[in-house]
């Protein structure tokens, strides 16, 4: 693969947009990252504010042949922004003049810098709501949420990113303005781009409007914390509640390892001899939600719980989402490296996957605990190592295969959420096999002829072969 | 001395999600990603893996941070970014080669003016003469480096009244669990001397017993965020030593800034087998004079105040300290206050101990981001709590031409009002 010189888009560009292009060292360093592995300098950074700076950006880099980046806010999992053969990246986080909410239309129009959580805000003072709700919605932006179709713990009831863009407007890799989908919810003209562009973690083009459905906001909500003495009971209590008629907005779980880490760091009274714990949270009309908490205390009790807690109020409910959330800061006081994965199984696999994780677990020696969206079967096994010790990151890489590897024997996703970007591309093959490998191919080389947006990410390529965290 | 080493273990525990990036100032005014904690963070742990060879690629960045703060709030893994900030700027002031006029006077000036009670008060004497006559003259002012500040500078007490508080009277308290220990500071003493009074006569009111000992010196503070380590250690164990002999169980400040130092001073000294345990004794008694009013006695405060109040933190108090509550307590307790909250008034003013003054223009950027949420608030009484805020602030509303309806105070100012202490 042959790429032309970066300085020739810049010295072309230069003057000509509104914001200045970062070529600095140090302003290199700092887009060189995101929050998966690995750091690749690119030669500059452009920040454009509007579509046509895109068109611009674009129309040059293909002139010279230069690798173009998007990127959000580089809050990615997956290596999504990661320059990795050079070239520029194109921060669309400043592009930021439009959030405009159609109530009638029941759809919110969005430039691709606006953060997520703004989104909910604005959709909220309409008495509308934006369900998908990754746990970055504070910073992460919807172009990046849309290149990475994120999820969050409410996909279990209201599905993820793709399910509410009805419409997109994106730069193609050639430099021209593509339009796809409208602002209805039906439309079945011609084959759907839409979807195909989201989730194709940018290597379609850069999206630079995004028009998004919205629902009416539930009125009210309920919370319970059920423990549990064995994580086996915690999968069939997920099963049971799953086929009685409820469908919580959120079942999410901690491992003991979790509940653990959490006691010893913020003290949320959780019981620490217990195998595991879920969080459920039904939404809906204040009296149904009343009624199926009850209904889900009661399925639960009957399988072997031996506490529920169900919030009588606001403060208690926060005060057991508060626990949810301190796994994170929790679990990094074990080791300096965190490894977050993201494979997903069929609800019915969840307690076999448990099974493997801890089969890997004790393989393997690591520091791994699993907590996520058991509901919808997107686990996050996370691996607490140390980047600087080589023999303990062999045993890291091993373990990360395994559970690829384990999650597609069960009839899984390599991803659910976070995307396949570097990291998981040598596994793609595995799950989409031969054919769909070369289908996925063909798609990339109609959109992008000279393999100028994005290269190097979902599909493999042949220098490397297993996952390398280093 | 060992040679001094970049922060390398503390950089690792940066998962770099990004989450602090709506909580930096300088990342929202320059929507740059290398003004940015997580920017910062990366270069520091890039250099340190050798990847950058340059060690002065951090110069630039590192020297525009604040120092508020604001980020460790916001980081969800608890990345100590003060530590790495403050590690980072020492080494590169043990490195620097070539040391510019500037830096050797900023030394000077924090090495052998701030600890300095008596030259400290005769540059206010110098600047009370001035103020009192070619200062008069608004031309005169003009003409002046610095010129904005110098004109809304408060007017320094004069030369005897500022003297006088330290009379036996007013240092000899009496004894019993009353007794508090007042941290005067440094700057704050000489050009706020009256909030300084204020303070202590407020204290007396709601039955306290200040006292204020001669041997306690600058907190250090200002040293510590300059890099220069060695001294603010020098000068904290002054004032450990001044603590533990007045016999007081508390030590009350009214300066976020200076606040925030005392606090950390536990953390300065740590694996210090002679000064960690006394430093932590010390920190853990320190405290800011919001919480000592919000735990006093209540009505003590007869006069009402009638006007519509907010208030813009300091962020050492807040994001350090952690005493996020209190100032606002006592400012809603008050007699005839509509209380309004300001939009991110938890952001920093962009004063940061000197930034104000040695990064003009990424300060002013700050600057009016804060005066346009000022605006929307509309309040009669501005209240701070730390001088460089309240400086800031003056500024900030003298240049956005809001003198006439919004008025800058202290928190004390406000406090010495409603109980009818003030002079």
């Amino acid at each position: 693969m042959s790429y032309g010189d970066a300085s020739q888009v810049v010295s072309e560009l230069h003057g000509k947009l509104q914001r200045e292009i970062l070529t600095d060292e140090a302003d290199r360093w700092s887009y060189s990252f995101d929050a998966s592995f690995g750091t690749f300098l690119p030669d500059a950074v452009i920040q454009p504010v509007s579509r046509d700076e895109v068109v611009k950006i674009v129309q040059t880099a293909v002139k010279y042949r230069v690798p173009i980046y998007p990127r959000g806010t580089g809050s990615s999992l997956s290596g999504g922004p990661l320059p990795v053969y050079g070239g520029i990246v194109v921060d669309t986080s400043w592009m930021r003049d439009k959030l405009e909410v159609y109530p009638d239309d029941l759809v919110a129009v969005v430039s691709p810098g606006i953060h997520t959580a703004e989104i909910h805000r604005a959709a909220e003072a309409y008495g509308l709501f934006y369900p998908p709700d990754p746990s970055s919605s504070e910073v992460s932006t919807i172009g990046g949420n849309v290149a990475e179709n994120s999820g969050g713990p409410r996909g279990l009831k209201y599905g993820v990113t793709r399910d509410y863009v009805l419409g997109l407007e994106i730069v193609t890799p050639e430099g021209g303005v593509l339009r796809t989908g409208g602002r209805t919810v039906k439309n079945v003209t011609g084959y759907d781009l839409t979807r195909l562009i989201v989730g194709s973690e940018g290597t379609l083009g850069i999206v630079t409007e995004v028009i998004l459905r919205l629902v009416p906001r539930p009125q009210d909500r309920r919370t319970a914390l059920i423990v549990f003495d064995d994580l086996v009971s915690s999968g069939r209590a997920i099963s049971k509640v799953l086929t009685s008629g409820i469908l919580p907005c959120a079942i999410e779980l901690m491992d003991q390892a979790c509940l653990i880490a959490v006691e010893s760091y913020r003290p949320s009274n959780l019981p620490t001899d217990a195998q595991a714990a879920l969080l459920i949270e039904v939404d809906g009309h204040p009296e149904a939600v009343r009624d199926e908490i009850k209904k889900v205390e009661a399925i639960c009790l009957e399988l072997g719980a031996k506490e529920v807690r169900v919030a009588r109020n606001e403060t208690e409910r926060q005060q057991l989402w508060f626990a949810r959330k301190q796994i994170s800061p929790a679990i990094a006081r074990i080791k300096p490296t965190k490894i977050s994965e993201d494979a997903t199984v069929p609800r019915s696999q969840i307690p076999e996957m448990f099974r493997r994780l801890n089969q890997i677990r004790e393989k393997y020696d690591l520091q791994l605990v699993v907590f996520g969206h058991a509901g919808d079967g997107n686990l996050h096994p996370n691996i607490m190592c140390d980047i600087r010790d080589d023999e303990e990151m062999e045993r890291v890489e091993e373990a990360v295969s395994e559970i690829f590897r384990a999650a597609i024997e069960l009839g899984g996703t390599l991803s659910g959420e976070h995307g396949i970007g570097t990291m998981k591309a040598p596994f793609l093959p595995m799950e989409i096999g031969e054919i769909g490998l070369d289908m996925t191919r063909r798609i990339k080389a109609a959109f992008d002829p000279l393999n100028i947006m994005n290269p190097g990410k979902i599909i493999p390529n042949n220098e490397r072969n297993r996952v390398v965290l280093r | 001395m060992k040679s001094p080493e970049l922060p390398y273990a503390d950089t690792l525990k940066c998962v770099q999600c990004g989450y602090c990036l709506p909580a930096c100032p300088t990342y929202q005014t320059t929507g740059n990603e290398t003004q940015s904690p997580r920017g910062r963070i990366n270069l520091v742990r890039l250099v340190a893996e050798g990847k950058i060879s340059d060690e002065s690629l951090l110069e630039g960045p590192i020297d525009l941070c604040l120092g508020c703060r604001a980020c460790e709030e916001a980081c969800p893994v608890g990345v100590p970014y003060g530590e790495i900030l403050e590690q980072t700027r020492y080494l590169l002031r043990e490195h620097s080669t070539k040391r510019g006029l500037g830096q050797r006077v900023q030394t000077a000036i924090y090495r052998h003016l701030l600890p300095d009670k008596g030259r400290l008060n005769l540059l206010g004497d110098f600047i009370w003469f001035y103020q009192q006559t070619i200062g008069r003259w608004r031309l005169m002012n003009r003409l002046l480096p610095l010129r904005e500040f110098v004109e809304i500078m408060p007017k320094i007490e004069g030369p005897i009244v500022r003297r006088r508080k330290e009379s036996k009277e007013s240092i000899h308290a009496r004894q019993g669990n009353k007794k508090v220990m007042f941290f005067r500071g440094c700057i704050m003493d000489v050009m706020f001397s009256s909030i300084n009074r204020q303070t202590t006569e407020l204290l007396r009111h709601l039955g306290w017993s200040p006292i204020v000992p001669e041997e306690q010196t600058c907190c250090g503070a200002l040293h510590a965020h300059a890099g220069d380590l060695e001294f603010s250690k020098e000068l904290a164990k002054k004032n450990i030593m001044a603590f533990e002999a007045s016999g007081a169980r508390v030590i009350v400040h009214n300066a976020g800034g200076c606040g925030a130092m005392l606090y950390e001073y536990k953390h300065l000294f740590e694996g210090d087998s002679e000064w960690a345990e006394r430093a932590r004794k010390f920190s853990d008694s320190v405290q800011d004079i919001s919480q000592i009013v919000a735990s006093s006695e209540q009505g003590k405060f007869a006069k009402a105040v009638d006007a519509v109040v907010t208030y813009q933190c300091s962020c050492h108090l807040n994001h350090v300290e952690k005493v996020k509550s209190e100032p606002v307590q006592v400012i809603k307790n008050l007699p005839g206050v509509t209380y309004k909250q300001l939009p991110n008034g938890t952001s920093c003013c962009g004063s940061a101990g000197i930034y104000n003054l040695v990064h003009r223009k990424e300060a002013d950027a700050i600057l009016q981001a804060k005066m346009s949420d000022v605006k929307k608030v509309n309040a009669q009484v501005l209240v701070t709590s730390n001088p460089g805020c309240y400086l800031q602030m003056k500024l900030g509303i003298h240049q956005a031409g809001l003198s006439k309806q919004t008025r800058v105070v202290h928190l004390v100012e406000l406090l010495a009002e409603a109980s009818g202490t003030a002079d």
